[in-house]
């Protein structure tokens, strides 16, 4: 089975400050890896390599897979209805369908009766949320998380843990760097020590 | 509709959404008519120096949007999520410099008619403001892109932006406002000056922009 993504002896920097040396590790389809560790440990840097933002500062990554980032900063314009925000994104995916699929991931993320709303007026978990319909709606193979359950309320972080196991059961791979428990059962753990 | 038309279009969109548009038009009118109030009502002085002024107060009102054509879009994570989905920065900066000229240079040529008529200028010259203006904004927008990029995430950097931007923007100024008099051999040097800046400028926003990102 192909790799989708897959960390050689990575090492990663923030202002020439080195977080973390020599990791490795390989996603397959069905498969999923569980980031932890303190604050301030390198998690987001992680997950910045992967997504291919940040150059690791030795090693190399493979990907083998178009890749959705959900990261902290939302990135949907505040002006504009959630639906158009979403459709802005799904428009630049290399893939059909646009709407079709910013409808299917507003209903699998519960915010169908949100989409005209505008942004600006979104909660925070709401806005979380919308962020995860982005990395839905993409149809990317491998889901790149970070923090995904923060702001969360507890029936979201289940909808949340049903969304990445129905993503590994249709073949994709999921990175998730979190504090907070989240259940991603058979997961690979890295964990990040200061 | 292809990935750089709706970037196009998403970003005149914010532009105007935010009155980003309308303010540094109102800005341009303000400062053309602070020099009759400098200089004096005197209509041939007015006449003489008019399009220069009008030159000059393009430039200044070039400046006021440079702070948010690519700074939000850098700390609120739009560009990293065009970066994930495999867009170059280059081609960013470009769908922006588009944007940008679309969003500013008409209604400030609307605004320049305006301008005309209460420094006293003949028809002949707003003829030459405009055709120097059609010329020289897309190197006055390219510019304004690629200092927006390079100041983003910096502090004050309103500020620094005209710092860098200003002297970059003289030959332009020379060019266009030397074409009131100069006639085409002034014309062409103008275009060739923001031909030069709109090749650049996405490469130099999008090195930048990606910098940024690190």
């Amino acid at each position: 089975m192909s790799t989708l993504l897959a960390f050689h002896g990575v090492t990663g920097a923030r202002g020439g400050r080195t977080l973390f040396e020599g990791l490795s590790f390989a996603l397959r389809a069905g498969e999923a890896a569980l980031v932890t560790g303190p604050n301030g440990v390198g998690k987001s840097s992680l997950i910045r390599i992967a997504a291919g933002l940040l150059a690791p500062a030795a090693g190399s990554v493979e990907t083998g897979a178009p890749r959705a980032l959900m990261a902290e900063a939302p990135a949907l314009d505040q002006a504009r209805s959630l639906g158009d925000a979403l459709a802005f994104w799904a428009a630049l995916d290399a893939v059909p369908d646009a709407s079709t699929r910013v409808e299917e991931a507003l209903a699998a993320t519960s915010l169908t009766p949100i989409a005209d709303v505008p942004v600006r007026l979104l909660s925070t978990g709401q806005r979380r949320r919308a962020a995860l319909a982005r990395v839905v709606a993409s149809r990317a193979s491998v889901w790149l998380l970070d923090e995904p359950a923060n702001g969360l309320d507890m029936a979201s972080v289940i909808a949340l843990e049903t969304l990445m196991a129905q993503h590994r059961a249709d073949g994709g791979a999921v990175l998730l760097a979190t504090h907070l428990p989240v259940a991603l059962p058979g997961a690979q753990t890295i964990v990040l020590a200061p | 509709m292809s990935p750089l038309l709706t970037l196009v279009a998403r970003d005149v969109r914010v532009a105007w959404g935010e009155g980003g548009a309308v303010y540094p038009v109102a800005f341009f009118l303000l400062t053309a008519i602070l020099f009759p109030f400098a200089i004096g009502p005197d209509t041939a002085l007015l006449a003489r120096v008019g399009g220069g002024v009008i030159w000059a107060s393009a430039l200044l009102a070039a400046l006021l949007p440079v702070e948010r054509l690519v700074g939000p879009d850098a700390y609120g994570g739009t560009l990293d999520q065009l970066a994930v989905r495999g867009y170059s920065m280059a081609l960013v900066a470009a769908a922006k410099l588009a944007a940008h000229w679309l969003s500013f240079a008409p209604p400030l040529m609307l605004a320049a008619v305006i301008a005309a008529g209460l420094l006293g200028l003949s028809g002949e010259t707003l003829l030459k403001v405009e055709i120097g203006l059609l010329i020289g904004t897309p190197g006055l927008a390219a510019l304004a892109v690629a200092t927006s990029a390079l100041v983003a995430g910096l502090r004050g950097a309103g500020a620094v932006a005209g710092l860098v931007m200003l002297p970059l923007a003289v030959p332009l100024l020379i060019f266009g406002s030397g074409s009131l008099e100069g006639g085409a051999g002034a014309l062409k040097l103008l275009g060739a000056v923001s031909l030069v800046l709109v090749a650049g400028a996405p490469f130099v926003a999008g090195a930048a922009m990606r910098v940024g990102m690190e």
